[in-house]
């Protein structure tokens, strides 16, 4: 295709992409229309679980099989043109439940409804033409691309596997607006070059045209910018903050960075041993916490400026086991103010008191 | 006085192999850096990858590879470790600077009780050695919060943040006066990165232990040390109190690396600087920092602004600070 169809302003360019690519996909779903009105994303009461093997021993000797609660209870909602960051240690279930709701990984129990339709559990072959409207970014571009790719390939590659364009001329020009859309401007110049040839920066953004060239309606990104130099992390994050604004995507975001977390998201959720222990929108948790593993989080988040040096209040050790959860509330153990009742009763998700609405908090204190 | 640690004029070149089509072979990696260290101080050196961070740092070491040859002195209690090269580090190596390396928590021998480990270098530097070595390798691990009996365990029944104690511990085992840290909270939680923060500020309070800690990270800097240097193309752009730094920053780098930083409470938006650092492997005329800048001036093309006074123990490379050098210069 000719390069003076592929040079029109980028906005106009993205904007039109996208609109058109979405249009093939509803046809392709057609039999499952979208509900009107359901949100993009909602998840209830998700549970994953992986047993582990029993060795010899604890299988004769009848013990019961072990699992680890990754994901143990999480509900939420997304809607479209939202980013939702998810918070926690490593170990929490924040990347089980990324996994659970890609498909990658069955779920125990619990929905995941995209659009109104519950995609947990479906078959693959049902689950494929869904694929597209889901899209993931991972961490580490480095890892990410195939080293042996040129970017054209990387980018061009998903749209063979879902059969989109009838041309490779067709999907040259898929590829350099979805590009284009990223960032990467002009976008001939980068489609011959190899992952080496390219910055940090410019991988992940590679990596993101990847997933935009299947038009998709939500992004899973898995802490798409920790393994990027500050200088550029800025960059990326902007630009999942513009097509959640522009084009309309819902973006979750898993970090462990609370301060990007506050920045650019909408809401927050803060995980903790598979479950969301508080959740509200970004600067209601950052500046009216209720939670103490939340409280705490935000302590030892380092400020920037050196004047701001409020004693950080340290929890001792790391996220415990997940295969023998606490009972209880299942942060007692490590709770700075936990009475007699956390060690007994497991506190559900509410509106504490005196939150906002939608802000809600599994703690009995809170 | 003598401070504890003082690089004068350090440079690094590496040698690299020729390759087909390019001649040219040398890296200019480290060009002139000056800084000094007290007992007990914290001093940060931050910047970008690829800003000469971690390759002065190695050079202090003595550990840089072969293909590197290196100029300017560092003198540790006013002796010049680097006079004979990197012989002459051998002895002053783990005995007086110790480092702790980036993702060091990886760098543990699988196939040695963690104890073991933390006690041979003190073998080696004659320190202790046998029962007592071990002994002391227990100490060491209370001495950064983990209880004396996992000397006997191996480094994967530890958890992360544990083996990133457990290499602190070990760089700690000569009783060194200076510890130099690199990236030692990347890759780890923040609650985790807020413990080892907590242990290296502790150690460098209470064993008067002199720290340099290198990272990209400006918050962890500005929350640890007091001073710091930014480092841009091999050269310091600035340094100085930490709190100059941010309220008075005098290089636009400075200014820019810390607007691309989010911050928890911060208002106002949050923006990358464009472009990338420079290759160091040619001359560069004028300002290494001009075509990254925002607000550069003509002659930054091609005059190499110095670092100068910009203030109280700061210092700036920068042409648009050079009236505020200028002035200072003539009050004194």
């Amino acid at each position: 295709m000719s390069e003076t169809q592929a040079f029109v302003p980028p906005g106009s360019v993205s904007a039109d992409a996208v609109g058109s690519q979405s249009a093939v996909a509803v046809t392709t779903v057609a039999d499952r229309e979208p509900q009107i009105g359901a949100p993009l994303l909602e998840v209830t009461d998700l549970v994953t679980h992986y047993p582990l093997r029993r060795g010899l021993i604890d299988t004769a000797a009848r013990r019961p099989r072990l699992r680890v609660h990754a994901v143990d209870g999480v509900s939420f909602r997304l809607d479209r043109g939202e980013m939702m960051a998810l918070v926690g240690e490593s170990g929490c279930g924040k990347t089980s439940t990324v996994q659970t709701i890609l498909g990658m990984v069955k779920p125990t129990s619990g929905a995941v409804r995209l659009n109104g339709t519950d995609i947990a559990g479906m078959a693959d072959r049902q689950m494929r033409p869904l694929r597209r409207t889901v899209q993931m970014i991972y961490q580490d571009p480095y890892e990410s691309l195939d080293p042996r790719f040129r970017v054209r390939q990387t980018v061009e590659e998903p749209m063979l596997v879902h059969g989109i364009g009838s041309s490779s001329a067709d999907r040259e020009q898929l590829a350099v607006s979805a590009l284009e859309q990223a960032g990467l401007r002009p976008a001939e110049l980068f489609l011959d070059r190899y992952p080496h040839e390219l910055s940090g920066g410019q991988r992940q953004r590679v990596a993101i045209a990847a997933a935009l060239v299947l038009g998709p309606q939500l992004l899973l990104a898995d802490e798409p910018v920790s393994m990027l130099d500050v200088s550029v992390r800025a960059g990326v994050l902007s630009l999942l903050d513009s097509l959640r604004k522009d084009a309309e995507m819902g973006i979750l975001m898993i970090t462990h960075d609370l301060s990007t977390a506050a920045h650019f998201a909408d809401k927050i959720a803060v995980m903790y041993l598979g479950r969301i222990v508080e959740q509200g929108t970004a600067s209601e948790v950052v500046r009216n916490p209720q939670h103490p593993y939340t409280k705490a989080l935000l302590s030892v988040v380092p400020k920037r400026d050196p004047r701001d040096r409020s004693a950080p209040q340290i929890l001792t050790g790391e996220t415990p086991d997940p295969i023998l959860v606490p009972r209880g509330c299942r942060f007692n153990p490590r709770c700075p103010v936990a009475v007699d009742r956390c060690r007994t009763e497991d506190p559900a998700l509410r509106e504490p008191a005196p939150a906002a609405i939608g802000h809600l908090a599994a703690c009995h204190l809170a | 006085m003598t401070s504890l640690l003082e690089v004068e004029d350090l440079h690094v070149w590496f040698e690299l192999p020729r390759t087909g089509h390019q001649d040219r072979s040398q890296v200019h990696a480290v060009q002139g850096v000056n800084f000094e260290l007290q007992p007990g101080e914290r001093f940060g050196l931050v910047g970008e990858s690829g800003c000469g961070k971690t390759t002065t740092v190695l050079a202090l070491m003595g550990l840089l590879p072969p293909n590197a040859s290196l100029a300017g002195q560092v003198r540790l209690d006013g002796k010049n470790i680097l006079a004979g090269g990197e012989d002459t580090v051998r002895p002053y190596r783990w005995k007086d600077i110790a480092m702790v390396f980036q993702g060091a928590m990886n760098a543990l021998n699988p196939v040695k009780k963690v104890g073991w480990q933390i006690a041979e270098p003190m073998a080696f530097h004659e320190v202790a050695e046998g029962k007592a070595a071990l002994k002391r390798a227990g100490e060491l691990l209370e001495l950064v919060g983990i209880p004396a009996r996992a000397a006997r365990r191996y480094p994967h029944e530890f958890s992360g943040g544990m083996r990133q104690r457990a290499s602190i511990a070990m760089a700690l085992a000569c009783e060194p006066k200076i510890l130099l840290a690199d990236e030692p909270t990347t890759a780890l939680d923040v609650m985790v990165q807020a413990q080892i923060l907590e242990l290296l500020t502790r150690l460098s309070d209470e064993l008067g232990l002199g720290v340099i800690l290198v990272t990209h990270d400006l918050p962890v800097v500005a929350q640890v040390c007091e001073r710091a240097a930014v480092m841009y193309a091999g050269e310091i752009a600035e340094t100085g109190p930490m709190d100059s730094l941010y309220h008075r920053p005098q290089h636009p780098y400075t200014r820019l690396l810390f607007a691309a930083t989010p911050d928890l409470y911060g208002e106002g938006d949050v923006t990358s600087i464009p472009g990338s650092p420079p290759r160091l492997d040619t001359e560069l005329p004028g300002c290494p920092f001009r075509p990254r800048c925002d607000v550069p001036l003509e002659k930054c093309a091609d005059v190499h602004p110095l670092l100068r006074w910009v203030g109280d123990e700061h210092l700036a490379a920068c042409h648009r600070a050079e009236a505020r050098a200028d002035e200072l210069a003539e009050a004194k």
